[in-house]
């Protein structure tokens, strides 16, 4: 059993959990993942680390509400125990001296970009971040991501707050005006599908963190399959970073969408036990 | 010379109709007057070939007239002396190759159901002394360390033999769940997880500890659990990695490795869905690729989860399918239509990329080939079409990379499996690091796994004491 040391809620639907993992916290690194499960009845999914701190044994882990699992986690409060908590897992983000890098953080994979920021601006490179989400409502941690950047562009779709649009608009400018060596793009599918093809005529090699389904985490089922230069990978093992210029994003749409009904269904069926009061 | 009984005594099962729909053990065991008239037939032959047909070589002459006497507390005792899990290989151990074969008995085509037996004092066992006194009682300690991993057949096996020989022994296991194969593998309808849970909980019992949620590779490297006080490793990974066709196809959604299709109905309960969270799609028509015993248990947990058809697609013929015997009848019994001589050649899939069809190859049996099986051949332009809306392959497995990728000086080979000095001990290349199972021989059985962990916990028991 692994307890919650402490949470936050970064905005409404969003939420950050510190875990006591000290096993996990002494091996993380930058762009690695956990499997989390809640209880004996809950599934397996994968989260990206968002920060660890070893001396305290501590791991962090941000997310959203989204299906089942995610709203059930949200349910839980400091001095709650979840289940499971394995990693660290996956191969860390390559960090090295590059030059110039743009790191791309949409909505809350700004708290899993953060710590890649840190380690590339710390290994010498100049580190400029875009941060875009739907709304102001849904922006957090934009001075955490200011501290560990040498300039940040933050991006709204409503123009609620920062510069109206989509994160691609300031990217397509920095690659058009300035010197860019490497961009990693991290945040919903959709949007590191387009990251990836604004950056390709630019030739620049722009690293992306996939995350298909998931069951194990460690290789042995083959459900996180994606095609990369026509190959097949495995993302537990093989990734989660991957070349995005290189990724078949239609397959990986289709196969995130397998399970739509029987997650609405999970959905539908939690809530409901959830208004009688015999489900957490 | 007494007079020789050559009537077997059947195991009563779930009738086929009953059993297609629920998950509930197939095989339902010996009553007490089934087994002692079983135990009778055994002639305590002075040769005992069972013994050495025994892969763990349990003194098998000596459980049976134990339970022929009513001693059932020996029977026990003689059992566990050879074999720390004997309710799972009562139930999943391919007798009829092993002990059953060589039976004095079997050259009238009526060997003692040693199996049969086996599970009857198991589960006498379960039944009548758990949380009494243990059978067995381990040596005192040594104060050495060993970390085993994995808490499958092999890494249960060398474990429990370990801590019996007074070792301080941690095995760690990457899910959350001890058993391995055994859990995520097998089904509940062939060996249930109370009956595993159990024998997890012997070995625990011994003294050993099981540090679940440890991913070996990432967590802690081997070199690091020797720095860190351990005298020496073994490894029972398995062979958790699965093989797939490599055809056209075969990323559309609704098609499994059998390994993931089985880690979610047996593992995360997917059957129980939506009051476990896992889900797992159910395949009106399921086709499963493959004829071994994993092929069977997949395609009979299709049926069980709804399906109307599941085919069993096998490119061989049934002369030549790896899977038991007894678990091809099962599955013939319950419905599940085999398509023999038949290899896919592409899936086929829907504008939502759900697989709705498979086109297959009917194929011929041509020269022997290297496994001295006859070779199948594409009958040329004889493709044809099979519409399928589940697709699970269950082809092989080999071992999980990431323990020889974050290790220095561990040797493989090039299908992945770790290369051993000697079979006998299971010593790898890498100093104080032993290795046996599955990772070692490819996909194999359950006893066999357990056969080596067996063997290399003898031979680290001989390093640690000299």
């Amino acid at each position: 059993m692994y307890k919650i040391l402490e949470r936050k809620d970064m905005v409404p639907i969003i939420h950050l959990f510190k875990i006591q993992a000290p096993r996990v916290a002494q091996k993380a690194q930058p762009g690695q993942f956990v499997m989390l499960r809640i209880d004996e009845k809950g599934e397996r999914i994968p989260v990206t680390v968002a920060g660890w701190d070893a001396k305290e044994g501590s791991v962090t882990i941000v997310f959203q509400e989204v299906g089942t699992t995610t709203r059930r986690l949200a349910k839980l409060k400091a001095g709650d125990f979840i289940q499971d908590f394995v990693g660290p897992l996956g191969i860390p983000t390559h960090i090295d001296n590059y030059g110039t890098v743009v790191c791309v953080a949409g909505g809350f994979a700004v708290a899993v970009i953060r710590p890649i920021a840190e380690a590339l601006k710390k290994k010498g490179n100049r580190v400029i971040s875009i941060l875009g989400a739907r709304n102001k409502d849904l922006l957090f941690w934009e001075d955490e991501l200011r501290s560990v950047s040498d300039e940040l562009i933050v991006t709204t779709d409503d123009g609620s707050y920062g510069r109206k649009g989509v994160v691609t608009e300031p990217l397509k400018e920095l690659l058009t005006n300035s010197k860019v060596d490497r961009v990693i793009a991290i945040g919903p599918s959709i949007m590191m599908k387009f990251c990836a093809l604004t950056t390709k005529p630019f030739g620049v090699k722009t690293i992306v963190s996939l995350n298909p389904i998931m069951v194990d985490g460690t290789g042995m089922c083959g459900c996180c399959r994606v095609s990369v230069g026509g190959v097949t990978k495995f993302a537990c093992v093989d990734g989660p970073d991957f070349d995005g210029h290189q990724v078949d994003w239609d397959l990986l749409f289709a196969r995130q969408k397998t399970y739509l009904d029987e997650e609405k269904r999970s959905l539908e069926q939690w809530q409901h036990s959830c208004q009688c009061g015999n489900k957490t | 010379m007494p007079q020789l009984n050559l009537n077997r005594v059947e195991m009563p099962r779930q009738e086929p109709k009953e059993r297609a729909k629920n998950f509930n053990e197939v095989a339902l065991g010996y009553t007490h007057e089934q087994a002692m008239e079983e135990a009778m037939r055994c002639i305590q032959c002075p040769k005992r070939p069972c013994v050495g047909g025994c892969p763990v070589n349990i003194d098998i002459p000596d459980f049976i007239l134990a339970l022929k006497e009513g001693r059932m507390e020996d029977a026990v005792k003689i059992l566990k002396s050879k074999n720390a899990l004997p309710g799972i290989c009562g139930r999943v151990c391919p007798q009829e190759t092993q002990c059953e074969e060589v039976c004095t008995l079997a050259k009238k085509k009526a060997p003692v159901a040693i199996g049969r037996l086996e599970r009857y004092v198991a589960d006498w066992e379960r039944m009548n002394l758990v949380g009494k006194k243990k059978s067995v009682s381990p040596a005192p300690s040594t104060g050495k360390k060993v970390a085993v991993v994995g808490s499958g057949p092999a890494g249960l096996t060398a474990a429990a033999e370990l801590a019996m020989r007074g070792h301080n022994v941690t095995i760690f296991e990457a899910l959350h769940t001890a058993g391995g194969v055994l859990m995520y593998g097998i089904p509940e309808f062939r060996l249930p997880k109370v009956i595993v849970q159990g024998e997890v909980d012997y070995v625990r019992s011994l003294g050993v500890t099981i540090e679940l949620d440890s991913v070996i590779g990432r967590l802690l490297t081997l070199d690091e659990l020797l720095a860190d006080g351990y005298d020496a490793i073994f490894l029972g990974t398995g062979a958790g990695l699965p093989t797939f066709l490599g055809i056209p196809g075969e990323n559309l959604n609704g098609i499994y490795s059998a390994n993931e299709f089985l880690t979610r109905v047996n593992l995360m309960k997917a059957y129980l869905f939506p009051s476990y969270d896992t889900p797992v799609r159910i395949g009106k028509k399921v086709a499963v690729f493959g004829g071994g015993n994993v092929a069977m248990d997949s395609a009979r947990c299709a049926l069980r989860l709804g399906a109307d058809v599941v085919y069993i697609i096998y490119r061989r013929s049934e002369a030549e399918m790896p899977a038991r015997k007894e678990e091809v009848e099962n599955a013939k019994e319950e419905g599940i239509q085999f398509k023999l001589l038949t290899a896919p050649k592409r899936f086929i899939g829907d504008e939502r990329n759900n697989v709705k069809a498979v086109e297959c190859y009917q194929m011929e049996l041509g020269e022997p080939d290297e496994s001295g099986r006859r070779r199948p051949v594409i009958k040329p332009g004889s493709e044809f079409t099979i519409e399928i809306d589940v697709a699970i392959v269950a082809i092989g497995t080999s071992p999980n990379p990431l323990i020889a990728q974050t290790t220095k000086g561990l040797e493989t080979t090039k299908h992945g499996t770790v290369v051993v000095k000697d079979e006998s001990t299971g010593r790898t290349v890498k100093d104080r690091v032993w290795a046996g199972g599955d990772i070692v021989t490819g996909a194999a059985t359950v006893i066999s796994a357990m056969g080596a962990g067996k063997r290399a916990a003898a031979d680290i028991d001989a390093f640690l004491r000299s």
